[in-house]
């Protein structure tokens, strides 16, 4: 009974920590493609970008790693502006083959731009000792990393609940979310919405990527290798909403866990069944609108 | 008058005849992975094998050699089996060289037959690849050769009675497990899980699967991940999960202490056992010598691992043929050349088995210790002049 | 309401557009005159048809019926692993049946997940094609013994065609083959996108709505077209594994998927042709580009398609037909 519980203890949390980053870099994507209709494929590449960040910056600067995850999270989303408005904005109106198109010429060409700056040689990268080892938490022990990953997630759950749901900016982003034209003609600036939306769905991803090193680590391949993931999280949660990236995030984060835990035989086979299945049942995600 | 005629004539005959002596030029065509995520093993094979002919380049005398890249991008065969072909049809290359991943080697293989072309693999490490074609002689290893004796070393002097087993889930992996519980269990040991740890493609978390062998409590854990981000994330998930206060121990191939890897693990990676054919703090002065040359050539912050020291290796078994044959290379020449070649490689003494055209090399246990403020690789046991096990016992394909 | 329809002018209007025009004669000329011109790259030359073939399926329900995928790969596997495992495992080295067993397997897998498939749309059917096809090497590597998992499935061996024809190294005869073989199968892709069926195909990705109330079988029609270019594909990854006698995980990817996808949008799609530019440009560009530079000829791939999309929106063919359209204008 006791190892029983211990079990199902572990399960939940390393899912739970799992979960947290697919939730942080898959949210940004999800807005952006319900609130755009934008399939940006290019998303992991900024991922990609936000670990090469916060490492340089902590090499470089020596800025420690908590604050170097916040200049990554500003400095990508700021650089992602400038993709935003000179190649995204071209192909708002353009069919999602021609996006897919742009956003996966944009991966190949960051691909090879990393590693002819950076090298092929995945990063070295230490996370400060605080965060390693074991916490305990009174009934038991639990890796310090994950613990923190989770207090990060869940703080950036807190931050973009509260501001989609309780400012006027959250506001103007579910409106256009919801109805566009509308919006549009109550006076909402959309285009300055979209690359404000954009910008944060960058930072987003770039945080997630800083902190994913610890955990997989990082070479110019993240940028692709991961993004089934972060797709399934957005179709399975419902495009464009945080609540349902959430919820999906966890789902997907602790049954895997689980799956690996429990019958590894199994491989990524598990995880794709329940996409299939899910998606068969609730085609629009678990919180998307019927289309 | 009539004998100065006949000076000049010979003299123009034998300047002639010196002139295609000298022309020879070898043209290697090399198959590696530049390009994605495994574009680091590409780079650290071609920069060894760079690294031989830049330090022995006046060895040929009048020959040449010429390299001949292509990108084979994926393990998937078929781009690596086109570069070949066009390397064999277009450029007509006389050997072939690199094959990061098995799949490529293997579907390249009876090009190598059909082309006669001789292959030096310098990487793939699925243990019957050389039997694929008598033109095959293999300079890197076989996953069995670490796996193998580390089974036995684990259970006779490491003292692990139980062991769980990590892998990745693709055949050099499913090598390593069987290699490993054979050697294992023919010791007297037990192995009690077996936990497939997702493909070779992308690194997973790998907690659950570590929570889950920490919950069995091993006395061991034999992990075999692919060389690359992998390892860095399995000492540090062994870490994080505290399972060295647990009582278990993380013992592999030297994969998971790669060189290149090894200053990113940080210092949890203290007291890790591993067992390989080499490691860039070997003090050998054939290996001081290398390693010198390496940072001379690519900075003092990069350094060999395995993949650049079978690169040199590799280039060295391509300089030994040229320099048999007089730079005119053909197959079955190339290839008896190459049975039973010794050499006094930067990992120690190696030779290529007559019979098999695989590599025979020392495998020593390794252990990571602190030294001068940066990780480093103590030597603390060899054992020596390993054949490929997987051959020497006949598991399944190895014994047809 | 006045005159029935007048339904001659109906059907000269689809004679017209069925009518053959000299342009198509171009690319058949282009396939047979690089056999001849480039002698050694004729098995690289295989590997672009097989993949304008496949390209061409994937057009066939992209671009005529308006199904997005990202698991088109599925298709390609199943046929390169049927084809492959008769061989390697039954010891049936004929050819040309192997090429037909794979291209039924694969409209087999392709009318069973279309049934399923085909109810949903958008973002959840890219998603749920991507998912059945990584399900399906997730499959294929996992069942080892049959398939050879990640080192792939060795001892395939193929007979001459006909008994008389027999490949060498540089892929001689499979260059006819294949060539052979796309032409008979374009025949039937032109014959199936000008027929009615095709029409109605069309209706059916310009308006879905429409369809339905004049009655249309929606579902049917777009399982139909779905499983025919299933099989299409299947016949591509048959090619394939004959010709590399060798078959990896590596069809069924995500990789595969989406490369098949760029390709048919880079050369235009919904014109039939537009798989032969796009699959010619983007595989001899990529071994091109990967010759000059092993290491970052993925910045030159890269760079290719967000211009097109820059500059060419309708892909390479439609850049082609827009210069003509204003060359032509500027001639009166």
């Amino acid at each position: 009974m006791d190892q029983l519980f211990n079990v199902a203890v572990s399960i939940l949390f390393d899912g739970l920590a799992y979960a947290m980053i697919l939730f942080i870099i898959s949210v940004g994507l999800s807005v952006t493609m319900g609130l755009m209709g934008f399939v940006n494929l290019a998303h992991g590449a900024f991922a990609m970008a936000g670990g090469y960040a916060t490492v340089s910056v902590m090499n470089g600067l020596g800025v420690p790693f908590p604050l170097a995850l916040v200049i990554a999270f500003f400095l990508v989303g700021a650089v992602s502006v400038l993709f935003e408005r000179v190649l995204y904005a071209r192909l708002y109106k353009a069919t999602e083959l021609d996006q897919v198109m742009l956003s996966i010429g944009l991966v190949f060409m960051a691909i090879a731009a990393f590693t002819f700056f950076y090298g092929p040689a995945p990063l070295t990268f230490q996370a400060p000792d605080y965060l390693k080892g074991q916490i305990d938490l009174g009934f038991r022990e639990f890796p310090t990393y994950r613990v923190f990953m989770i207090c990060v997630g869940l703080a950036m759950i807190a931050a973009l609940w509260f501001g989609f749901e309780r400012t006027s900016l959250g506001a103007q982003i579910r409106a256009a979310v919801d109805n566009r034209r509308m919006a549009q003609s109550l006076g909402i600036d959309v285009d300055r919405l979209f690359t404000l939306t954009f910008a944060l769905g960058s930072g987003l991803a770039a945080l997630g990527g800083g902190l994913a090193i610890e955990i997989v680590g990082m070479s110019p391949g993240f940028a692709i290798q991961y993004l089934v993931f972060f797709l399934i999280v957005v179709a399975v949660g419902g495009l464009g909403s945080i609540r349902g990236a959430f919820v999906a995030a966890l789902v997907l984060g602790i049954i895997d866990n689980a799956g690996k835990y429990l019958w590894p035989e199994g491989g990524a086979f598990f995880i794709y069944a329940v996409t299939i299945a899910l998606l068969l049942i609730k085609p629009a995600g678990l919180f998307g609108r019927q289309a | 008058m009539k004998n100065w005629k006949t000076t000049v004539l010979a003299g123009t005959a034998l300047l002639a005849w010196a002139a295609a002596a000298q022309a020879e030029t070898v043209k290697v065509g090399v198959v590696l992975t530049y390009s994605g995520g495994a574009a680091e093993f590409g780079q650290q094979v071609d920069r060894g094998m760079n690294l031989y002919m830049k330090k022995h380049a006046e060895e040929l005398g009048s020959n040449k050699i010429e390299l001949i890249k292509r990108d084979s991008k994926r393990p998937g065969g078929d781009i690596a089996k086109n570069a070949v072909q066009q390397l064999i049809t277009r450029d007509k290359v006389d050997m072939l060289a690199g094959f990061i991943f098995s799949p490529n080697a293997m579907a390249s293989a009876p090009l190598a037959t059909q082309g006669k072309v001789p292959m030096v693999i310098m990487n793939a490490g699925t243990a019957w690849i050389p039997s694929l074609s008598p033109y095959i002689a293999r300079v890197s290893f076989s996953m069995w050769q670490s796996g193998y004796p580390m089974g036995g070393y684990a259970a006779d002097k490491l003292g692990c009675k139980t062991a769980a087993v990590g892998y990745t889930d693709y055949p050099p992996g499913k090598d390593s497990l069987n290699a490993f519980k054979t050697g294992f269990e023919k010791a007297g040991g037990k192995v009690v899980d077996a936990v497939p740890m997702g493909g070779p493609r992308e690194v997973p978390d790998f907690t659950p699967f570590f929570q889950r062998i920490k919950d069995a409590g091993p006395d061991c854990l034999y992990v075999f991940v692919p060389a690359g981000n992998h390892a860095t994330a399995v000492v540090k998930t062994y870490n994080d999960l505290g399972m060295r206060d647990a009582g278990t121990m993380l013992i592999g191939p030297g994969d998971i202490t790669q060189d290149t890897k090894l200053q990113g693990m940080g210092d949890g990676a203290e007291g890790l056992i591993t067992m390989h054919h080499y490691s860039a703090d070997y003090d050998t002065p054939a290996n001081r010598e290398f390693v010198e040359a390496w940072k001379a050539e690519y900075g003092a912050d990069s350094t060999p691992d395995f993949m650049a020291v079978a690169g040199w290796d590799g280039m060295a078994a391509i300089f030994h043929v040229i320099k048999t044959m007089d730079g005119k290379i053909d197959a079955e020449g190339a290839i008896e050349a190459l049975k039973g070649w010794t050499y006094d490689s930067p990992r120690g003494p190696i030779m290529i088995d007559a019979e098999t055209r695989d590599i025979v090399h020392d495998e020593n246990v390794h252990k990571v210790i602190k030294k001068d403020g940066r990780l480093a690789i103590e030597v603390i046991d060899t054992i020596k002049q390993v054949k490929d096990p997987c051959k020497e016992l006949k598991v399944g394909k190895c014994g047809q | 309401m006045g005159a029935p329809p007048d339904i001659s002018a109906a059907a000269a209007f689809m004679e017209r557009r069925h009518r053959w025009r000299p342009a198509e004669a171009l690319p058949w000329l282009a396939a047979v005159a690089a056999f001849f011109l480039f002698p050694d790259y004729t098995a690289f030359g295989t590997q672009v048809l097989i993949m304008i073939l496949f390209a061409l399926s994937l057009d066939l329900i992209m671009g005529y019926a308006g199904i997005v995928t990202l698991g088109h790969a599925a298709y390609f596997g199943a046929g390169a692993y049927a084809a492959g495992m008769l061989s390697a495992h039954l010891g049936w080295g004929e050819p040309l049946t192997g090429l037909m067993i794979a291209g039924l397997t694969a409209a087999a897998v392709g009318f069973v997940s279309g049934v399923v498939l085909l109810r949903y749309h958008g973002l959840t059917l890219l998603m749920l094609t991507l998912a059945t096809a990584i399900m399906l090497q997730e499959l294929a590597n996992v069942q080892e013994e049959i398939t050879g998992g990640f080192d792939g499935l060795l001892g395939i061996s193929i007979d001459p065609i006909f008994g008389l024809f027999e490949n060498d190294l540089w892929g001689r005869t499979y260059y006819w083959y294949a060539l052979i073989v796309l032409f008979a199968l374009f025949l039937i892709a032109r014959r199936i996108v000008y027929s009615p069926f095709g029409q109605s195909l069309s209706g059916i990705r310009e308006n879905v709505g429409r369809m339905h109330a004049i009655g249309s079988p929606v579902h049917r029609r777009l399982v139909t077209v779905y499983t025919i270019s299933a099989g299409m594909a299947g016949i591509a990854g048959g090619l394939f594994a004959q010709s590399n006698a060798f078959v990896t995980l590596d069809v069924l990817s995500f990789a595969r998927s989406g490369a098949v996808l760029i390709m048919l949008i880079l050369g235009g799609t919904g014109r039939l042709y537009g798989a032969f530019v796009g699959a010619t440009v983007y595989m001899v560009l990529e071994d091109e580009l990967a010759k000059l530079s092993p290491e970052f000829w993925e910045f030159g791939i890269g760079l290719l398609l967000v211009l097109t999309v820059l500059f060419a929106r309708r892909g390479l063919l439609g850049l082609i037909e827009d210069l003509g359209a204003r060359f032509g204008k500027a001639k009166p």
